[in-house]
């Protein structure tokens, strides 16, 4: 790991996985989604919006994937002191916030038809919505802490603390009695039929994808604004010392 | 009698929200990069 911990490496191996990720992501991604809406036949109890899961489970997958990432690059911050780290912690932010809300909105359109309501305050969907409001906190305290050029250790903290929400959404249809319904996929175990699984699979794969492009992306952005700014003020401290210069000479 | 409820119309929801979210999100977070890497390098003088 230490060793993409020089910014010149990983930007000369993110220069050609940023494109090839997002390319990948893009076809994989949009190949299921089209296959599940033209393709997939409706499901017994369900009907035709079991055509919404693939696109809801991949995005609700990606939301706490992305704080995932955040606690891990925040434990390594912390810990290893990765000069990376706390750039991958601020890159995940955006994308993580994007796909929780895709997934409370797609949630939400597919409880519609299938429990008869938008909304149910249950162990889920409340833990699921405390994310999105973790993610809103994490995105506005890296970028304060950024723009006054303090340390990002807060930030980092906080990302640690926030990761008790992800174990919490996970078992949160096992501890408490809710409309969701208990986990469907667990570890080598699937209650879902074979033509509604791997269009879910290969969606979450190239959500997946798209996920780690758009990460990359927003390093490389966080990456050059820092080397520009860094550059511009070494300029200004330049011409500064010459202003000086010139006038001890003109003194002398 | 009741009408069958037309589920179609929740998917297309679902569907265009996602796509275009999801769409609009590589698109913005490409065009960032370029766009601060093409100063960054402007700054550099190349």
């Amino acid at each position: 790991m230490h060793g993409f911990a020089n910014p010149a490496r990983f930007l000369r191996l993110a220069h050609w996985l940023t494109p090839l990720l997002l390319v990948a992501g893009l076809v994989l991604a949009l190949g299921a989604l089209a296959y599940s809406y033209f393709a997939m036949p409706p499901d017994r109890l369900m009907g035709d919006s079991v055509k919404i899961l693939p696109l809801h489970v991949a995005t609700v997958w990606l939301g706490m994937g992305g704080w995932s990432m955040i606690a891990i690059a925040s434990l390594a911050e912390l810990v290893w002191r990765h000069p990376l780290s706390a750039i991958a912690a601020r890159a995940a932010a955006v994308p993580g916030a994007v796909f929780t809300f895709l997934g409370l909105v797609t949630g939400s359109i597919w409880g519609r038809p299938t429990w008869g309501t938008w909304w149910v305050w249950d162990g889920r969907l409340t833990s699921f919505l405390v994310l999105l409001f973790l993610y809103f906190g994490y995105i506005s305290l890296s970028g304060a802490l950024a723009r006054e050029g303090a340390s990002s250790r807060i930030a980092a903290i906080f990302g640690l603390v926030g990761a008790i929400n992800i174990p919490i959404i996970n078992r949160s249809v096992v501890w408490w009695n809710s409309l969701h319904q208990p986990p469907s996929l667990t570890m080598g175990n699937s209650a879902i039929d074979p033509v509604y699984l791997y269009p879910l699979l290969f969606s979450t794969i190239g959500f997946s994808l798209l996920f780690g492009g758009v990460v990359l992306a927003r390093m490389r952005t966080i990456l050059a604004d820092m080397q520009a700014e860094a550059r511009l003020r070494r300029k200004a401290m330049q011409a500064a010392e010459g202003q000086v210069a010139e006038g001890l000479a003109g003194n002398a | 009698m009741r009408e069958a409820l037309d589920m179609m119309g929740y998917v297309n929801a679902a569907y265009v929200v996602g796509v275009v979210s999801t769409l609009l999100l590589v698109g913005w977070s490409w065009l960032a990069m370029t766009r601060a890497e093409a100063k960054r390098d402007a700054v550099r003088g190349k």
